[in-house]
């Protein structure tokens, strides 16, 4: 078994409302895995019926080759969107309480929780309550309990939201570590800079439907569309630009007259760039030459518009 | 595959509800004003009863002074002062003038009798002047003089001597027995009802203040937003019983520790008063007491505070006390459901105004029902009802059962019947509850509607 897990077909609705519609998925072991789409799409729903919080209506869930069953709770992670801790309660018990919930033992929660507060320099927390620390605090101590029962499989929804660009950094290596050590990982987004940097894997939930999943990087050549990004240095910059125009199709252009510079995009035909270099070879001083690969982000947004436009 | 993971999974769901109800106890024992309500109220109770006390002498303190500007050939000796009212005899002035130095001098009021030729006249013609409304302690004391005038002037018309008349008021009170010949104490029921109707109460109480308690913690779990990461690991069902037993064993350990403080408060004002408690158990004792009150009409006050006491020694304290138990717990679980229910449908605790109303209502109904309809008869078709009805039987029957079960009490078919109707409807009203909590908990932002919640319930 490749896949950690595997929906199949799941089915959800609330009334007549169907918030899931279909959706089949699967997550490969060991990967960090987006679970992309727009507020409102089902994503949440998604989420909470691999934790067991709602069932589907139809389709089934297999975790790591199996059915999904309740004892799949304590190998999964999982820290949701609307997260929060008992604001009266001091963090030591409270963290202690979370992992006995998850099937830990008191005396080995301890003892992973002794290693955490080390690693994350929060010792001193333990016999504070919660209400006295900050937003960021909190979020640390969350996730501390999200992965302390060491599970299989984690799934963050949003998990920089409410961190300073400081801590989502330790946050974000520590998620990368946890994948090192074999852990499979799904993290739900609307937030595309971060997908970019941590998923392998994605899938695009819209409407209710997934619309697009797959491998990050075959979706990007998938989408990328031969636009080339051109720099000159040229003297005669307008006559080139004119001589350009005719022979290939700009997308758009720029001319900086203090230092010869011309910037351009082409959209070319195929693939192939060799007439575009030939062609500007004897021409000028080309300094920049790259392929536009999309972001993950245009590829979201796309999508999701040409999905809205066929409708 | 299947069956290697099952003994883990047990293991793991009896685990964690003792997890959760301990987590719930602590949080409510801990809290402060918990603390403080536990020790306090004690104190504040005996210190109210103190003040009103208190409060009471002062106002009955209070001395008046009346004015009697008496006219009249009669009551020439009947105005003396009294520890709380004192008369001045005004003489020989208008009756204006009477009242303008009443008021002037600040007396209570003025008592005008007029000169008339018969005592019914002067009686009819007589006036009472204050500033404002008088008290009807004093308008009574006043009309008792001039009753016992009439009165005695009636008797002498009739050539009856006081002292005849006196041999004459007699009272007369009829003896009543089971055809057991179980002998009846007068008003006995209705002590009884009050004894039920107390354990009642302290249901309705118990539902209201720890019900309440369970609703506040709920809205609690889902605006501090720590309710998904809980139910990611247990089901939102043990979630709710969890919180539902430990804070009623917050409850239990509230009640036994006012029990105990109470007890010694009793036995503290026993010692000061120098009651003698065992003297409350002794059964021959009072045996002879009731015998010999058969000789003199009327038995002196300890004796018949004793029979009394006897009688309350009588009922089934142990029968009762079990059956408090049963009700209280299915009556409890059943409303704290429901509690916890609106708890989740809710965003804050202005929104549960609309349902708790409703739920109220029948406990109230229930109390009401209860002292009207079931001290005047315990086993009437309205106090059967309201017994058998599960959401008001828990306060009803209990009033009922100080009486006793079968023969002469409650009969053993409805008592079968009301518990029984009480466990279908935990079962069935816990089973709505835990829906419509599993919805809500997850449920931002919207005040639900009814028909909203009627929803829930189908997802």
């Amino acid at each position: 078994m490749n896949n950690i897990l595997v929906t199949k077909e799941v089915t959800k609705q609330f009334g007549e409302h169907t918030v899931l519609n279909k959706v089949s998925l699967e997550i490969p072991k060991n990967s960090i895995y987006g679970l992309l789409g727009p507020n409102g799409a089902g994503k949440t729903t998604l989420i909470r019926i691999i934790n067991q919080i709602t069932y589907p209506d139809m389709g089934e869930v297999y975790f790591d080759g199996e059915l999904l069953k309740p004892h799949h709770i304590a190998m999964i992670g999982y820290l949701p969107e609307e997260r929060g801790l008992y604001k009266s309660m001091k963090v030591g018990e409270q963290v202690l309480y979370l992992a006995q919930l998850k099937g830990l033992s008191k005396s080995e929660a301890k003892k992973r929780l002794q290693y955490w507060f080390q690693k994350f320099e929060i010792g001193d927390w333990w016999n504070k309550k919660v209400q006295e620390l900050s937003k960021g605090m909190a979020q640390k101590i969350q996730f501390i309990v999200t992965i302390l029962h060491e599970p299989k499989l984690l799934i963050f929804d949003e998990p920089f939201s409410g961190f300073d660009p400081i801590n989502a950094n330790i946050i974000k290596d520590e998620i990368l570590n946890l994948k090192e050590n074999g852990t499979s990982i799904i993290f739900s987004t609307h937030r595309m800079e971060s997908v970019e940097e941590l998923c392998e894997y994605i899938a695009l939930i819209h409407q209710s439907e997934k619309i697009l999943d797959g491998k990050l990087s075959d979706i990007k050549k998938a989408y990328k569309n031969n636009m080339f990004k051109v720099g000159l240095e040229v003297e005669n910059a307008e006559g080139l630009l004119r001589e350009l125009k005719d022979k290939f199709n700009l997308t758009s252009s720029h001319i900086n007259p203090l230092d010869n510079q011309l910037d351009f995009t082409v959209q070319l035909p195929t693939n192939d760039s060799g007439a575009m270099l030939a062609f500007l070879a004897n021409r000028a001083n080309v300094n920049e030459f790259v392929e536009r690969i999309p972001s993950a982000n245009e590829i979201f947004i796309q999508t999701v518009q040409s999905k809205d436009a066929n409708e | 595959m299947k069956y290697l993971f099952k003994p883990f999974k047990v293991k793991m769901q009896m685990n964690k509800l003792p997890l959760i109800i301990k987590r719930e106890y602590l949080a409510k024992v801990r809290n402060k004003s918990f603390v403080i309500m536990t020790f306090l109220s004690p104190i504040l109770m005996v210190g109210m009863v103190v003040l009103i006390a208190y409060l009471t002498k002062i106002n009955d303190n209070e001395k008046r002074i009346i004015g009697v500007f008496n006219e009249s050939n009669y009551f020439s000796n009947d105005f003396n002062t009294t520890e709380s009212t004192s008369y001045v005899q005004f003489k020989n002035i208008t009756l204006q003038a009477a009242k303008d130095s009443t008021a002037k001098v600040g007396y209570y009021g003025l008592l005008h009798i007029p000169d008339e030729t018969e005592l019914e006249k002067v009686a009819k013609h007589s006036y009472f002047y204050t500033k404002e409304a008088p008290s009807t302690m004093v308008v009574d004391k006043l009309e008792d003089i001039f009753q016992d005038r009439l009165r005695e002037r009636r008797l002498q018309e009739l050539g009856v001597s006081t002292k005849e008349y006196a041999s004459m008021d007699t009272k007369y009170e009829i003896n009543t027995e089971t055809f057991e010949g179980q002998q009846n104490l007068k008003g006995i029921n209705e002590i009884k009802a009050i004894i039920g109707g107390g354990f009642g109460y302290l249901i309705m109480m118990f539902i209201i203040i720890y019900g309440g308690f369970v609703m506040r913690s709920v809205i609690e779990e889902k605006t501090s937003r720590i309710i998904e990461v809980i139910i990611s690991s247990v089901k939102p069902f043990q979630l709710m019983m969890g919180k539902i037993i430990g804070t009623s064993l917050a409850g239990v350990t509230q009640f036994a520790i006012w029990i105990v403080s109470a007890t010694l408060l009793l036995f503290v004002a026993f010692s000061f008063f120098d009651i003698d408690p065992a003297a409350l158990n002794g059964g021959a004792e009072i045996t002879s007491g009731i015998t010999g009150s058969m000789e003199s009409p009327v038995p002196s006050p300890n004796e018949t505070m004793q029979a009394y006491a006897q009688e309350l020694y009588k009922i089934p304290w142990f029968m009762l006390i079990c059956f408090f138990l049963i009700y209280f717990i299915l009556g409890y679980l059943i409303y704290s459901s429901i509690y916890a229910a609106i708890g989740a449908a809710v965003d804050n605790e202005t929104d549960t105004q609309q349902f708790i109303f409703p739920i109220i209502l029948p406990l109230m109904l229930a109390i009401y029902v209860g002292f009207f309809s079931v001290f005047s008869n315990p086993h009437g078709p309205i106090a059967v009802g309201f017994s058998l009805f599960p959401l008001t039987s828990p306060i009803v029957m209990l009033m009922r059962l100080p009486g006793g079960i079968g023969e002469g009490g409650v009969p053993i078919w409805e008592v079968v019947t009301s518990i029984l109707l009480l466990v279908i409807t935990f079962i069935g009203i816990v089973w709505l509850a835990a829906k419509i909590y599993r919805v809500g908990i997850l449920m931002y932002g919207k005040k639900p509607s009814y028909k909203e919640l009627y929803k829930w319930i189908k997802y």
